[in-house]
């Protein structure tokens, strides 16, 4: 691939695009997981804080999400350094701030799946294993969260295909991922066409790569559909 | 009372939901080896009486003592009881095998690994003894050729088999059958009665709420009658069959028949 020269740069583009959005998925999915054992918890000031966490984060845009974390952070930053005599300038890198609000965003709408999916699961199959004498974090661990995992796949699926395309926010802040590069090298060679049509390309390619990987995800977690029998 | 060893005695269980009073001071004790069937319509309470035994309801009031021990219960904050030490309710609930209606299998789990999953994580056994147990068992009920299958490849009575070997397996004190076969097709009852049949043979100690009057009157030392959160009779299966001193349960064995 060399369009003008500026293949490489897509190429480079899209690797930062890839790790922003594998990372923040990972700190997603925790902060999902965190987020739907707050709501659920029997202690209220966990679901009181679970639900200002998710009705914030879901209420606002999240480029401003981004924008906010970028310049609000090194500012918070400066401010608590300044305490500690250190007055020079300080940056929160882009990749930082943008895992930062990508996952914080993944994780609020991941919540309301995983709630959904632990609200799924039967109560005679945490009933079964705490008759047999399992704590409550073995039951969760082991007995429930296998199956939530299966009943979140398709949502979580979806969300993460929403994921990848946010990343492209992150460009305002100056992060180097796909969709800035697409437009540097159409800002120098003024032909735009050829360029956001292949960052276009390459962001449907990732999105259906996420699409395989989650149905061949959600056939594994199904053994018995698959009817695995030895 | 004293020289006959008692398993486990219920002492005045009382259960409300809001203002409806489920039980209303229900006691109960089985000596060690006693078949107990719990009979009685719907909404009698029986199904919440076995499951106050170890805490899968909580009762408001009253005492549960197995083999000696009392579960130490405390007020929560609804009012009702709960266990003061949860890993005395944990040993407690792992010396008490529980069968549910639904049989409430683990469908992610394989049959074998539906059964050595307490054993191993609870008892702390190695997978190597937790197998052997768990193929002993499985050859029992009948269903050794299903330990690599899963679940929902297998038909209700078969499913409720392993439910009670995945019981079995903890080696309990005692063992609670909730409506074991209620949830069945006419057909498949008996292969699972077969299998309760055999546990109480072999002087297992077991409390059954059940449906099934002929095998309850069978395998029975005692049969409790409950009507609305009360006992209304109890007795041999002869007295309570045969010589029912309530007109209540003498109604309900007439249209039971």
């Amino acid at each position: 691939m060399d369009l003008l020269g500026f293949g490489d740069l897509l190429l480079s583009g899209t690797w930062v695009t890839i790790k922003l959005a594998l990372t923040s998925l990972v700190f997603g999915l925790a902060f999902g997981l965190i987020g739907a054992s707050a709501k659920l918890s029997s202690f209220w000031p966990a679901r009181m804080l679970a639900t200002a966490y998710t009705t914030l984060v879901r209420g606002i845009p999240e480029l401003l999400l981004v924008l906010t974390i970028y310049f609000g952070g090194s500012m918070m930053l400066m401010a608590v350094a300044e305490k500690f005599g250190y007055t020079e300038y300080i940056e929160i890198s882009a990749f930082a701030a943008g895992v930062a609000a990508l996952s914080i965003a993944f994780g609020a709408y991941s919540t309301e799946v995983f709630r959904g999916a632990i609200q799924a699961i039967p109560k005679g199959q945490w009933e079964s294993a705490q008759a047999l004498g399992m704590t409550r974090g073995k039951t969760f661990f082991r007995i429930i969260l296998p199956q939530v995992w299966r009943l979140a796949l398709p949502g979580l699926g979806n969300l993460f295909q929403v994921l990848l395309k946010d990343t492209a926010l992150v460009s305002v802040v100056g992060l180097n991922d796909l969709m800035r590069q697409a437009y540097v090298a159409t800002g120098s060679t003024k032909q735009p066409f050829t360029f956001y049509m292949a960052a276009a390309i390459i962001y449907l390619g990732l999105t259906v790569l996420a699409t395989l990987t989650t149905t061949w995800l959600e056939r594994a977690a199904d053994p018995a559909a698959r009817g695995a029998r030895a | 009372m004293e020289q006959k060893k008692t398993a486990l005695e219920l002492v005045d269980i009382h259960k409300s939901y809001g203002t409806l009073e489920v039980l209303k001071g229900v006691s109960l004790s089985a000596g060690d080896g006693e078949v107990i069937s719990i009979l009685g319509s719907s909404g009698s309470g029986k199904s919440t009486l076995l499951r106050c035994i170890n805490l899968l309801e909580r009762p408001s009031k009253g005492r549960i003592i197995m083999s000696g021990e009392e579960l130490a219960l405390e007020p929560g904050k609804d009012g009702d009881l709960k266990a003061s030490n949860s890993r005395q309710l944990e040993r407690m609930r792992s010396e008490i095998g529980f069968v549910f209606q639904n049989f409430n299998l683990w469908p992610h789990k394989s049959i074998i690994d539906n059964i050595i999953e307490a054993p191993t994580q609870v008892l702390k056994l190695s997978r190597d003894e937790a197998i052997a147990r768990a193929e002993k068992l499985l050859e029992r009920v009948g269903l050794y050729d299903k330990r690599n299958v899963y679940p929902a490849n297998l038909s209700g009575g078969q499913q409720q088999r392993i439910a009670i070997a995945r019981a079995l397996a903890m080696e309990p004190r005692v063992l609670l059958f909730d409506e074991p076969t209620s949830a069945l097709d006419p057909e498949l009852v008996n292969e699972v009665l077969a299998v309760m049949r055999s546990l109480a043979e072999e002087g297992r100690t077991m409390l059954i709420v059940t449906h099934e009057m002929r095998f309850a009157r069978e395998v029975s030392n005692k049969v409790v009658f409950l009507h609305q959160g009360n006992i209304e009779e109890s007795g041999t299966p002869e007295e309570v069959f045969d010589r029912p001193t309530s007109p209540r349960v003498r109604d309900f064995m007439a249209s039971h028949h």
